[in-house]
């Protein structure tokens, strides 16, 4: 067992864990943020997609013992922001989930896009979540959903 | 699944971690980005008894450039060199690169040295850094070594790096201003790894042609007769320089749709870097 202290949604953590332990399972059986879902749990299907010091990654292909003093974000994390609060409102609006089970990952990967400038067309939109799996394969909705929270944010500013 | 039981080690220094993968280079494994490996573990397809954890070292960080050549740190990411957050050697081939390489949330973790140093056939920085002449500083117990790119790569996910040696830096010489290039990347999804990869430079007002291929079954393979007569050749004297260059590998076991793929790739290019 390895000491880690790092933060997560804003909050200090410290535990002691198995270097085995992935990220993605330190998450959700350790701090019971289930939102974090795992699809293939070797980095193709996108589904614990969360955020590391800031940057997208996949949380099934992280340890949590190399986790020692990052900050992590997961989907319960976003209150407040305003971009995350755009996105899903428009997901709402737009019926852009089926299942649910690759939401939160999307919700964050869109996220990214929106901030980085990578969402102006649908195309670039398509190229951004190809990394994320919908197994509904309700792709449709989802794009119509992200390009219609660029449009909003883009009238008010991000 | 769940990766296996495992040791784990977060050096403070290279130094530190060259040491210690001396010591235990048998059962250990560096973790860069962890992005192949990681999975290997997860697919139990890699057990190793001890990862070492390089990703945070401060010198495998470093980018840095004189008038000849820029050298980046073996832990730089991919979404760095996307971003061009480190300085660009190559007139805008590598950042273009590493934009089409696997997925923003793998490009953000996934590391320079960790794609050479595992040289997945179709892996996209063996190739290029093969056609920019890019050379690999690695260090072991004796001290310091520079290999050509060209080379370096030996087969599928073998390289010339030993057991008990760690990446450090690439150095990749400086493309001209007026430097031409074409890339293409055959793959059915945005992200995926290829199914045929083609770079093509010219630089030094036409002197300095380089065409390399990836994706064939094996390590960078340049294209020895196409990079010879791509300025002044046709469509179709392209074509057969291409379908040349393909019969003299033959050890690569090529299958007509894969020689079909990579001679689209290589010619679309060289047209592209010829525009």
């Amino acid at each position: 067992m390895t000491a880690i202290r790092l933060r997560i949604n804003g909050a200090e953590v410290a535990e002691d864990v198995p270097a085995r332990l992935s990220l993605a399972d330190f998450l959700r059986e350790r701090r019971n943020l289930t939102g974090t879902h795992l699809g293939c749990e070797h980095g193709v299907c996108g589904a614990c997609t969360i955020l590391v010091d800031g940057e997208p990654a996949r949380s099934c292909l992280m340890l949590a013992v190399a986790c020692d003093e990052r900050e992590i974000e997961t989907i319960e994390g976003f209150a407040g922001d305003r971009v995350m609060d755009v996105l899903r409102r428009n997901f709402h609006r737009h019926h852009a989930l089926q299942c649910g089970y690759c939401t939160p990952a999307m919700l964050i990967t869109a996220r990214d896009l929106i901030l980085r400038r990578r969402a102006g067309s649908e195309r670039e939109i398509r190229d951004g979540l190809a990394g994320n799996i919908c197994r509904c394969t309700g792709y449709t909705n989802i794009v119509t959903a992200i390009a219609a929270a660029v449009g909003e944010i883009g009238e008010g500013g991000a | 699944m769940k990766p296996p039981a495992v040791d784990y080690i977060r050096p403070q220094s290279l130094a530190e971690a060259i040491e210690l993968l001396a010591r235990r280079s048998d059962e250990a494994r560096v973790l860069a980005g962890g992005q192949s490996l990681t999975a290997m573990m997860n697919l139990r397809i890699a057990s190793p008894g001890l990862l070492i954890d390089i990703a945070r070292l401060p010198e495998l960080a470093v980018a840095s450039e004189d008038g000849a050549a820029v050298t980046l740190g073996a832990c730089i990411t991919h979404a760095a060199i996307e971003d061009g957050r480190v300085p660009d050697p190559s007139c805008g081939l590598m950042p273009r690169v590493a934009a089409t390489l696997s997925h923003r949330a793998v490009r953000n973790r996934g590391t320079l040295g960790g794609s050479l140093a595992l040289s997945d056939p179709a892996a996209e920085w063996p190739v290029v850094l093969t056609a920019l002449d890019a050379e690999i500083v690695v260090r072991g117990p004796n001290g310091r070594r520079s290999l050509k790119c060209a080379g370096f790569t030996t087969g599928i996910f073998e390289t010339r790096l030993n057991g008990d040696e760690i990446i450090e830096s690439v150095r990749i010489p400086k493309l001209s201003g007026d430097a031409r290039w074409g890339y293409l990347k055959l793959c059915r999804k945005a992200g995926e790894f290829a199914n045929a990869l083609a770079v093509a430079i010219i630089d030094a007002g036409g002197e300095d042609r380089r065409v390399v291929i990836g994706a064939a079954n094996g390590a960078p393979l340049v294209l020895e007769e196409t990079s010879r007569v791509l300025a002044g050749s046709t469509d179709n004297g392209m074509r057969e320089a291409v379908t040349a260059d393909l019969d003299r590998a033959a050890d690569r076991h090529l299958d007509d749709y894969q020689r079909n793929l990579l001679t689209v790739a290589a010619m679309r290019a060289v047209q592209q870097a010829l525009q």
